[in-house]
């Protein structure tokens, strides 16, 4: 089995921060304590979902430009990575609300965008279910793609910035603020951490395409 | 448009307005401040589903064909959401006005609130008008609208909500301009999206 160097480098990122995540060194703050260790995961299925969501939506673009089944498998298969990064990110999240902020679920306006972010792209997987035809259901998928997104990613990008959140980093730019994040963290999460993640989440939608492409292939032969 | 053809539409929407109210004017009696708040958007969403939904939705295939071959998809999309902000806009007003007759009138800066149940109304319907375009090409179902709407429309709703509770009282609200200048830009970029993403659902 021969592996291409991004997939090696991905094995060796992950392993890298499954092992120092919960090896090395961190801060001690109150209340947080070690579950702080949690940035390393919760933090970058973020990173994630918006990268795949924004990938997603490139392909439904370049889709409606050119008519090409490909980019349409492309932007279904993002869309669904980006869900299952979306859904992880929240359950890792409530997991650590659990025990910093005393319940899994507070209302906070970060929480209700990642919940309605979720929930948007359930629905373009149900609209996309509920055409038969493959052309007018790649088109009209695209369309609702585009149109979410351009709706969606305004507000959750917008919003926690005018209003009260849990979050650290309220106020200014909450997830690229370069001083609330210690600098032996800062060390794993930028070079480690993202990229990790990110790189997995591509492993598994090249392997979903290719699967759905070899499906394909057996539908028309049969 | 299909309210002037078949007026009766128009007065059924109107009176679907009226009983919805009516029937929480039995339920509830008369509201505290936020609860009223709350209704009111709440029946401002369902209205406007019910109402938006049938520009797209019940037209039927003959007459959207017809419209096909007497105008271009641009200046059709841009009339369906001029009309129905028209409409939004209207029934807005008759909203605020039934919940003031039966829920009481617990506003105390009526301009503003008009203003912005007008502005929200807007909002609304053209979000729903091209949502209604989309899920009409998607096997006429009415359903599909609201899953698809409602989790896009609850920012905006939230918002809206956040506005209309300044009519309520004089406290100020520091973001309240950056709110208005938020919203208008959505909606602004609803109508650019509009007029790009429709000729793609108006082919074939």
């Amino acid at each position: 089995m021969r592996l291409s160097w991004w997939k090696i480098l991905c094995i060796l990122l992950l392993l890298v921060i499954s092992i120092a995540g919960f090896l090395g060194g961190v801060p001690a703050k109150p209340i947080l304590n070690e579950t702080i260790r949690n940035l390393y995961y919760h933090v970058p299925m973020w990173f994630g979902m918006m990268i795949f969501f924004i990938v997603s939506v490139v392909n439904s673009v370049k889709y409606l430009r050119s008519g090409k089944m490909k980019f349409d498998t492309l932007a279904v298969e993002y869309a669904n990575t980006g869900i299952l990064f979306g859904i992880l990110g929240l359950t890792t999240g409530m997991i650590w609300a659990n025990y910093t902020w005393g319940k899994p679920w507070s209302n906070d306006p970060k929480q209700i965008g990642a919940a309605i972010a979720i929930l948007i792209y359930f629905a373009y997987l149900v609209l996309r279910n509920s055409m038969i035809d493959m052309d007018k259901r790649a088109r009209i998928g695209a369309v609702y793609n585009i149109f979410a997104f351009a709706m969606l990613f305004p507000t959750i990008w917008i919003i926690p910035r005018l209003v009260e959140s849990l979050h650290p980093g309220g106020m200014g730019n909450p997830a690229l603020n370069t001083n609330d994040i210690d600098s032996r963290m800062r060390m794993l999460f930028w070079p480690v951490a993202v990229p990790a993640w990110t790189l997995l989440g591509v492993w598994i939608t090249t392997l979903r395409v290719r699967l759905r492409l070899i499906e394909e292939k057996k539908l028309n032969h049969a | 448009m299909l309210e002037f053809r078949q007026q009766y539409t128009f007065y059924g929407i109107v009176l679907y307005v009226a009983s919805t109210i009516f029937v929480l004017y039995l339920a509830m009696g008369q509201p505290e401040d936020q609860v009223w708040n709350g209704l009111f958007w709440m029946i401002q969403l369902f209205v406007c589903v019910n109402a938006v939904a049938k520009s797209f939705l019940q037209e039927s295939r003959g007459r959207l064909l017809y419209f096909y071959s007497i105008a271009g998809a641009r200046d059709f999309i841009l009339s369906k959401l001029l009309f129905n902000a028209l409409l939004m806009a209207l029934l807005s007003l008759v909203g605020w006005i039934l919940f003031s007759l039966l829920l009481g009138n617990p506003v105390a800066n009526g301009l503003r609130f008009m203003g912005v149940a007008i502005f929200g109304g807007l909002g609304l319907s053209l979000v729903f008008t091209f949502l209604s375009a989309i899920a009409a090409r998607a096997q006429q179902n009415a359903a599909l609208m609201a899953i698809l709407g409602f989790p896009l429309i609850i920012p905006q709703l939230l918002l809206m909500m956040k506005l209309a509770n300044t009519a309520f009282s004089q406290v100020i609200l520091d973001s309240l301009s950056q709110i208005v200048l938020l919203l208008a830009g959505l909606d602004i970029l609803v109508i650019a999206l509009a007029i790009i993403l429709f000729p793609f659902l108006w082919k074939d």
